[in-house]
């Protein structure tokens, strides 16, 4: 089927996808946005407590204590996705894993794990950002966007 | 012999004469379960890979196809298969351990019937003795393929369907000698039917015209009226694909009576919370056709059905370049001799 | 990966406070996520890359750092404050390097994070096996 600008749809086609729209049944929309608050939040809040340890007791201050805490979310995440069990609770707090950092090394150690029977170099380290690439591509070209214009305005202004 | 527009009539009445089918934990736990030659408690089948084990699955099964027969895989004429995989490998490999005559095919999850449709077709026009059709499915190699790796925390829509993780396969041969054999006496090749459907997670749509349009094809090739078969079961449609049809029944005024028509996508899993709305993959439609139906039709529970297995022919690449999903149909019936029931 | 920037904190330094602002700024951001998800129907990929570059839009607009005084981690565990850091660092580097200093300087805060992700990753992929 040949790939045109503006695929039009024959009126068969568009009558169909409204009949079949008129299928599917309708996510539930409330449990899901509550179960990503709570998920989502209590996550965060773990990361606050781990944040107040490390200043609390190993001497890192306000600016610093950040790193680790995102190291820490980041293993524990490997951990729970090696073990089975994270795409389980994934399964129910949707936004609610997928948003915070969880989300992230989600994504790079389900990759990397499913690679590995292609070998460590050609499966594993190549496959580790299929899903997480587009995040960091999206940031980074974003920040350059963004820092190059505030740039020009300060030198500007 | 080709009747009407799209459809095959075998005259000599190709026969069944086994058929296998082995499955995974999952299935295990499905109202289906003893319809299952073999069941395996663990989903890597042993295997270092997911592709791995859907080899050894498809492996396994034809060895079981061919040990219910009676026969050694020598005896084997022909070897059609197809599965979900690139460039179809698993059943490229699962040639390599029958070394028989191989027949790639590519249906996606219609793979079945158009497998059984061409065996039987070698078998009437005798240019087969014994053609083994096949094909398989494994729910972490499909997953890991078409959508996200296996330990992603995805959270699906309820439009999505499970994979089954299942082999099925079939020996057709010539009735001659066979006691109360089960012929397959027809099969309508469905054309591909797009309706502009984009969603991969929601493939029941998508598929269910393609469904209507090779089983009104079937009965107006062979002149038949729309009550004949006990059961007319579609491959994967699952609960949306077999809402939608029985709809696109209603509009188009054929009457099928409601409890002559089901899916194997519904009946392999029951109403399992995890499957979303039901079940899909190549071996979705072998493993209930040629487990729970054959079973059914060599008790005398059925007398005639109508296998019409579903297949959605979308690449990953296809879906991210924006374009449609391109969904097929291939209809096979089978029918019981030794006495009618009605 | 975020780095908290600034001595100044609003809640006055009450920990009770910034645990429970922590909870509900961290949950909302994700709600808003699950709304993308579900209501316009984006894929998970889309709505994190969309999410990352609005916390790179709000740290460009100064917005984002006073969010993170005030809520802790509930700014800064969220994927938008991946966004919000690497803003930061460019335009650090813009400052003191110019032009030149928005590309070298984007990884800079964000750097203990993603190597992080890509060392636990690696290590996950060599002692565990998906289980589908």
């Amino acid at each position: 089927m040949a790939n045109q600008k503006l695929k039009k749809l024959t009126p068969v086609q568009q009558q169909y996808q409204k009949f079949a729209q008129a299928h599917e049944p309708a996510r539930p929309l409330l449990r899901n946005l509550t179960m990503a608050f709570l998920v989502g939040g209590t996550i965060c809040f773990i990361g606050q407590l781990i944040q107040m340890a490390f200043i609390r007791y190993f001497g890192f201050n306000e600016r610093t204590a950040g790193n680790p805490t995102v190291a820490i979310l980041i293993c524990i995440t490997a951990i729970l996705t090696g073990l089975g069990v994270f795409d389980k609770i994934a399964r129910i707090a949707g936004a609610g894993t997928a948003i915070p950092v969880t989300g992230f090394a989600n994504s790079m150690v389900s990759a990397a794990l499913d690679a590995r029977s292609e070998g460590l170099v050609l499966g594993v380290a190549s496959s580790m950002f299929k899903l997480a690439g587009s995040v960091v591509v999206s940031g980074v070209v974003a920040a350059f966007f963004i820092g190059l214009i505030r740039t020009l305005v300060a030198m500007g202004g | 012999m080709l009747q009407g527009h799209q459809s095959w009539v075998f005259p000599s009445r190709p026969a069944i004469l086994s058929t296998a089918v082995i499955g995974g934990p999952f299935e295990a736990h499905g109202p289906l379960a003893d319809d299952f030659d073999l069941l395996h408690g663990d989903l890597r089948l042993g295997q270092k890979s997911w592709e791995q084990s859907e080899k050894m699955l498809l492996d396994e099964t034809c060895a079981k196809a061919i040990e219910k027969a009676g026969l050694t895989k020598d005896d084997m004429t022909f070897f059609l298969s197809g599965d979900l995989m690139n460039q179809i490998i698993s059943s490229s490999f699962a040639a390599r351990t029958l070394a028989v005559p191989y027949l790639g095919l590519f249906g996606a999850c219609s793979t079945s019937m158009e497998g059984l449709a061409l065996a039987a077709l070698l078998v009437d026009k005798q240019c087969a003795k014994y053609a083994l059709a096949a094909t398989v499915s494994h729910n972490a190699a499909a997953e890991k393929q078409y959508r996200y790796p296996t330990e992603y925390g995805a959270q699906k829509p309820p439009t999505a369907q499970w994979t089954v993780t299942a082999g099925g396969a079939a020996i057709v041969t010539a009735s001659d000698n066979q006691q109360d054999p089960l012929v397959v006496t027809s099969a309508t090749i469905g054309r591909v039917v797009d309706m502009g459907l984009k969603d991969p997670f929601n493939m029941g749509a998508a598929m269910a015209p393609a469904a209507f349009d090779t089983i009104v094809s079937h009965f107006r090739d062979l002149e038949i009226p729309y009550d004949y078969y006990d059961l007319i079961l579609t491959g994967d449609l699952a609960q949306i694909g077999h809402d939608i049809l029985i709809d696109l029944f209603d509009q188009h005024r054929i009457e099928i009576p409601a409890d002559r028509y089901s899916d194997a996508g519904l009946m392999i899993y029951g109403k399992h919370p995890d499957t979303w709305a039901g079940a899909s993959g190549a071996g979705c439609s072998a493993a209930v056709a040629y487990g729970h139906i054959v079973r059914r039709l060599r008790s005398g529970d059925l007398q005639r059905v109508l296998i019409v297995a579903t297949g959605a022919l979308l690449s990953p690449t296809s879906y991210q370049q924006q374009e449609s999903i391109p969904c097929i149909a291939h209809a096979v019936s089978i029918e019981r001799t030794g006495g009618t029931k009605r | 990966m975020y780095r908290a920037r600034g001595l100044h904190r609003t809640n006055g330094g009450n920990e009770a406070l910034i645990l429970l602002w922590a909870f509900v700024v961290g949950g909302l951001i994700c709600v808003i996520g699950q709304f993308l998800m579900d209501v316009f129907k984006m894929t998970p990929a889309n709505t994190v890359s969309l999410m990352v570059i609005a916390g790179a839009v709000l740290g460009g607009l100064n917005l984002y750092q006073p969010l993170v005084r005030f809520a802790g981690a509930g700014a800064t565990v969220p994927i938008t404050s991946f966004g919000n850091a690497l803003v930061q660092g460019a335009i650090a580097e813009g400052q003191t390097h110019g032009l030149v200093g928005v590309i070298t300087g984007i990884f800079e805060l964000t750097s203990a994070g993603i190597s992080a992700a890509i060392v636990f990753a690696f290590l996950a992929a060599v002692f565990f096996r998906p289980k589908g």
